[in-house]
């Protein structure tokens, strides 16, 4: 019986010629990461194996981001103790001014490579899985055992098959397809799965869409996501780096859990609604929403080609009088070039704010945390109650165009309805 | 391990954000987690709540972030056990990491009621409804997962594992 993608690296990293869904396997693992929220519980854990040593410094990575630059000072311990323990091991770490957010970070700095098992304490490390990885999230714990065995278990998932097909209509990009996704298997659709995403939308989809369908495999209870590589993937990676990889590819014959077909010919830009991702709407069929804050950015949609959207839409507009607009590239690389094209001056210009990476208001941590009662669009990956501040308040998922447009209108819009408001102005 | 305590019944996709919310993960400390346990779901849990009570919940509980703080500070609110439809995977394995019993059993969770007392046995992997005197069977654990049940914890299995190796090394 052919193998999905999934089965094939863990096969590989069992050191066995196949698995089958349900078989427990141990794996070697390729990198090990943590963030400065995980990191301490994962140290202290780490510790009590007595241990001099992490298994290999070169595979084990630590990134600051989720309260770092740190917002107070308990946050600032949290990230010297992982700091300095990264330091003494010698490990891969990357500090301030050379990092952002985990998920932006290791992809830029050729870490995650086609073929590659990579674990992190951290539900969105199933991110990678847009260059043709197995990763997955886990909790400190299990990070603590891998960082001192250099293996870790797994339970062989079933894959879920989404195929997308269709044409994809202008402006609709991969937070769209993945929130229409979510909202059609549900949060559980794909639970303790591994989603395959295929089709002939996905062979043209640019390798930004796929990282921010594949971030949100979580969303839909799966433990990983997992894009075909291809040359689009390869274009990106020769980018970053010259490591050689070795990518795995479906069998034809692989068996799958369930097949689901997307044709996306219809779509429109998609929102969710509070409090599940699965929540969606088409924005344009959202009346009267008003809202306090847009957040722009996150592991999500944090990366340039995200911001250069966002901007086109702003771009000679203003932020709406009664909306805080706030613009968090999500690595300082992206940083450093959005600013070279100019997009902070246009966000800027519209009265937005444009700050540091960091994962900030995403999570509720600070730079952006929302009171009771607001309601926020946000590009981020969880509308979840309390996710982005006070348990009353309200997130509404979209991708960086909707929110661009809301930004402008005060309330849920689509890009189209901006351009509609603005002719009735012209008129 | 056999528990018996007061039900605090919950919904479907219970995350880990209610569970407890990012803004308190500055710590670790079992204690001070379990202040804000279920905070944004049911506020004055942490204080409602007695040593020994148990959590039943619906489909994917435990769903979200990976933060292992979520099942340490119900640990620390005093649950003695978890019993739900089904768990989301990261939180599933940080609960047998750390220790935390938990145990799937759909029937009962259906049938339970907030208030009532519920037996449970996760070792034979039995739920008894002591209002209703009905009993039910949860679903196993793999045998590997029970294995590090067995062990104390996966950092106990790890410990003993590279004592192992190391015993073996230096003979
Ligand atoms: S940006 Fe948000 S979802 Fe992504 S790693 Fe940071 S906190 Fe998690």
């Amino acid at each position: 019986m052919g193998q999905t993608m999934a089965q094939k690296i863990l096969a590989r990293g069992a050191g066995v010629d196949s698995v089958t869904p349900g078989d427990i396997v141990e794996v070697k693992v390729d990198l090990v990461m943590t963030n400065d929220v995980t990191a301490p519980l994962s140290i202290r854990e780490f510790q009590k194996t007595g241990l001099e040593k992490v298994f290999d410094p070169q595979k084990v990575v630590f990134v600051p981001d989720h309260f770092v630059p740190a917002k107070d000072i308990r946050s600032a311990e949290n990230a010297k103790i992982m700091r300095e323990f990264a330091h003494e091991q010698g490990t891969l770490y990357f500090e301030l001014g050379r990092a952002g957010i985990e998920h932006v970070v290791l992809p830029e700095n050729g870490l995650t490579l086609p073929g590659q098992i990579i674990i992190g304490a951290d539900s969105h490390t199933c991110t990678y899985g847009a260059f043709n990885c197995f990763s997955t999230g886990m909790g400190s714990t299990d990070i603590a055992a891998a960082m001192a065995t250099g293996t870790t278990w797994i339970r062989v998932p079933p894959t879920l098959k989404l195929v997308y097909t269709g044409t994809l209509p202008e402006g609709i990009g991969g937070k769209d397809l993945i929130l229409h996704t979510i909202g059609t298997i549900g949060v559980d659709g794909g639970l303790n799965m591994a989603l395959e995403f295929t089709g002939p939308v996905i062979d043209q989809l640019p390798q930004d869409d796929r990282i921010a369908m594949c971030n949100m495999a979580i969303e839909a209870g799966a433990d990983t996501g997992i894009f075909p590589f291809d040359d689009i993937t390869k274009a990106w990676l020769d980018e970053v780096t010259d490591r050689p990889y070795e990518p795995v590819y479906a069998d034809p014959d692989a068996e799958y859990e369930r097949v689901v077909e997307i044709d996306v010919t219809n779509l429109r830009p998609v929102v969710a609604l509070p409090h599940l991702p699965s929540n969606t709407r088409f924005a344009d069929e959202i009346e009267d929403m008003p809202i306090n804050q847009v957040v722009i950015g996150s592991c999500t949609n944090g990366r340039l080609s995200d911001l250069r959207a966002a901007a086109e839409v702003i771009k000679g507009h203003k932020v709406h009088p009664m909306v805080r607009l706030i613009v968090i590239p999500g690595s300082q690389k992206v940083h450093r070039e959005a600013s070279k094209e100019g997009l902070d001056e246009i966000f800027m210009e519209a009265g937005a704010i444009f700050s540091t990476s960091t994962c900030g208001p995403c999570l509720g941590g600070y730079m952006g945390v929302i009171a009771d009662g607001e309601r926020c669009v946000s590009t981020t990956n969880r509308n979840f109650r309390g996710r982005m501040g006070h348990r009353s308040a309200e997130i509404i998922l979209a991708g960086p165009r909707v929110a661009a447009a809301s930004a402008v209108l005060g309330r849920v819009a689509s890009p189209d309805q901006l351009s509609q408001v603005e002719a009735v102005v012209a008129d | 391990m056999q528990f018996r305590g007061r039900v605090w019944k919950f919904g479907d996709d219970i995350d880990t954000d209610v569970i407890i919310p990012a803004r308190y993960l500055l710590t670790s400390d079992a204690e001070e987690l379990a202040q804000y346990v279920m905070e944004d779901i049911d506020p004055g849990f942490s204080k409602k709540v007695q040593p020994g009570d148990i959590i039943v919940a619906g489909k994917n509980f435990g769903c979200g972030s990976s933060r292992e703080h979520a099942p340490i500070a119900i640990q620390g609110a005093g649950v003695s056990c978890v019993v739900a439809k089904s768990y989301a995977r990261i939180f599933y394995r940080n609960a047998i990491n750390i220790g935390l019993p938990i145990i799937e059993c759909p029937e009962a969770v259906d049938d339970a009621e907030d208030g009532d007392i519920l037996e449970v046995d996760t070792t034979e992997g039995v739920v008894v409804n002591v209002r209703t005197g009905k009993s039910y069977d949860a679903t196993q654990h793999s045998p590997y997962v029970q294995e590090i049940i067995k062990a104390g914890g996966l950092m106990n299995a790890v410990t003993e594992r590279v004592k192992a190796q190391q015993a073996k090394a230096g003979a």
